[in-house]
């Protein structure tokens, strides 16, 4: 576990991490963040929070109305 | 050298050469251990025989770090925002508290949605797990766990139990019962066990496997019936705050965040770290997937949020103000992932347009640190958490 390990055992073991990940392969931002941007701009148009919910349909939304409460009293 | 006089407390055979020698008693790694005063100066040079000092290995840290860098930057030849322009901006944002669920003792720490988008399970200090049908407030089930801090809490896939832990150092399991009296505790199940506090727990896509992560520096998979250990992660030099899985989609990844300021992507089949990323400036309190599984944000101590690609193996984003200078605990992204609800410890929510990097909302209305934030599985709705010890639920 982390903590019971020693200083010099922790940078081995980020040292060994980071040989290993400056192997990895890499694709270019403009290329990545323009199909993030695509996907969200096609989940959009459905995302409840973005283009709002009208009140009767979500369950969240105040419902009007009063709420009677009677109380009966049985007498014998 | 001086003369060294030293009172021999103990006279015996070495540890190390067997003769019969005055022991120095020294403690290795918190294990007493009894070496001859030769041995004991043999021991200490051995690690400078192999040329490997701390020091050395720091260096060497250092320039490959440094690489690591030049590589990651070589293909950073454009801004988030700046792809971001052509969009459209987003309109006048209102969203207000819909529910507030009293009820919790003491601060809430942790709170999960239900896939049936209406239940909600939530622990607090006070070592209560409740169970909440969120349209009406009503609570469904309590049950109380023999310990205090349940920091972490999750509902199982199909609702049918919810997992929770804390300072026990353990991850239970509760099957929920549908008839409300019945004692829940009885039915509990230990799957995981740490060395050290359970911060987070999630069921990976079935009631089978549960991930955890703890203060002791690791995440596990357990197997629930079993109780099980399947694959234990190894790699963070300090306690691991926060996990999440990749969307079920994209494969058997998930990235943990943790109080080293890493956030690292791992493989849970094969237990490697395959990415990590260290930009924050203090601990790094949540991380969640991007919904498209090829990014995932960050919240921390240090007041910011960002967001990593991970094809691009670096960050893209920050979310950050000179106005915001507490910490986020808690982030979430809406169900397209066009907006980032982060509930900070100034008590209030900042809400992020994730792809032009500007702050859509504030939220107020709780009266203390926000500790979770989570948006329901269809994203009608958000569910903030509080040490406030309420819940509120905005729409």
């Amino acid at each position: 576990m982390a903590r019971d390990m020693s200083d010099k055992d922790i940078l081995k073991m980020e040292l060994e991490q980071l040989q290993k990940e400056v192997k990895n392969t890499r694709e270019p931002v403009s290329k990545t963040t323009k199909e993030i941007y695509e996907w969200v701009e096609a989940q959009a148009a459905e995302d409840p929070l973005i283009k709002g919910v009208p009140e009767d349909k979500n369950p969240f939304k105040e419902k009007g109305g009063c709420i009677i409460t009677c109380d009966f009293l049985w007498q014998n | 050298m001086c003369d060294q006089t030293f009172l021999a407390i103990t006279f015996g055979p070495c540890d190390n050469c067997s003769q019969n020698k005055p022991l120095m008693n020294i403690y290795l790694k918190n294990e007493p251990i009894n070496y001859c005063s030769l041995c004991v100066e043999l021991m200490a040079c051995q690690g400078l025989a192999k040329g490997e000092t701390i020091h050395t290995l720091k260096v060497e840290s250092e320039s490959l770090k440094a690489k690591l860098e030049e590589e990651r930057g070589k293909l950073h030849d454009v801004e988030l925002h700046q792809v971001a322009e052509k969009i459209e901006a987003l309109g006048q944002f209102v969203m207000k508290t819909r529910r507030t669920l009293k009820g919790h003792g003491n601060k809430v720490l942790c709170m999960d949605w239900c896939r049936d988008k209406r239940r909600i399970v939530s622990s607090s200090q006070d070592g209560k797990v409740i169970v909440w049908d969120a349209y009406t407030t009503n609570k469904e089930h309590a049950v109380t766990m023999p310990c205090t801090w349940v920091m972490a809490c999750a509902y199982a896939p199909s609702g049918c139990a919810v997992a929770c832990g804390g300072l026990d150092n353990k991850c239970s399991v509760y099957p929920l019962s549908l008839d409300k009296n019945e004692n829940l505790a009885a039915k509990k199940k230990s799957v995981a066990m740490h060395t050290n506090y359970l911060s987070s727990c999630s069921f990976t896509n079935s009631d089978m496997q549960i991930l955890t992560s703890s203060g002791d520096g690791t995440c596990a998979l357990w197997d629930v019936e079993s109780g099980q250990l399947l694959q234990s992660f190894h790699g963070h030099s300090a306690d691991v705050l926060s996990l999440d899985l990749a969307p079920s989609e994209t494969g058997n990844t998930f990235v943990s965040g943790g109080c080293d300021k890493k956030a690292n992507v791992w493989d849970m089949r094969s237990g490697q770290n395959v990415q990590s990323f260290e930009t924050h400036e203090s601990d790094i309190n949540c991380v969640k997937y991007y919904p498209c599984g090829d990014a995932f944000a960050t919240g921390s101590d240090d007041a910011t949020c960002r967001l990593y690609d991970l094809r691009a193996d670096r960050e893209v984003a920050i979310y950050s103000k000179d106005s915001i200078i507490f910490g986020a605990s808690s982030v979430d992204f809406s169900l397209s992932g066009r907006l980032l609800f982060a509930g900070h410890n100034d008590y209030t929510i900042n809400v992020w347009d994730v792809l032009k990097g500007t702050r859509v909302a504030i939220l107020f209305g709780h009266e203390n640190r926000v500790s979770t934030v989570r948006v329901s599985p269809d994203g009608t709705a958000f569910c903030s958490g509080s040490w406030d010890n309420t819940l509120r639920i905005w729409a």
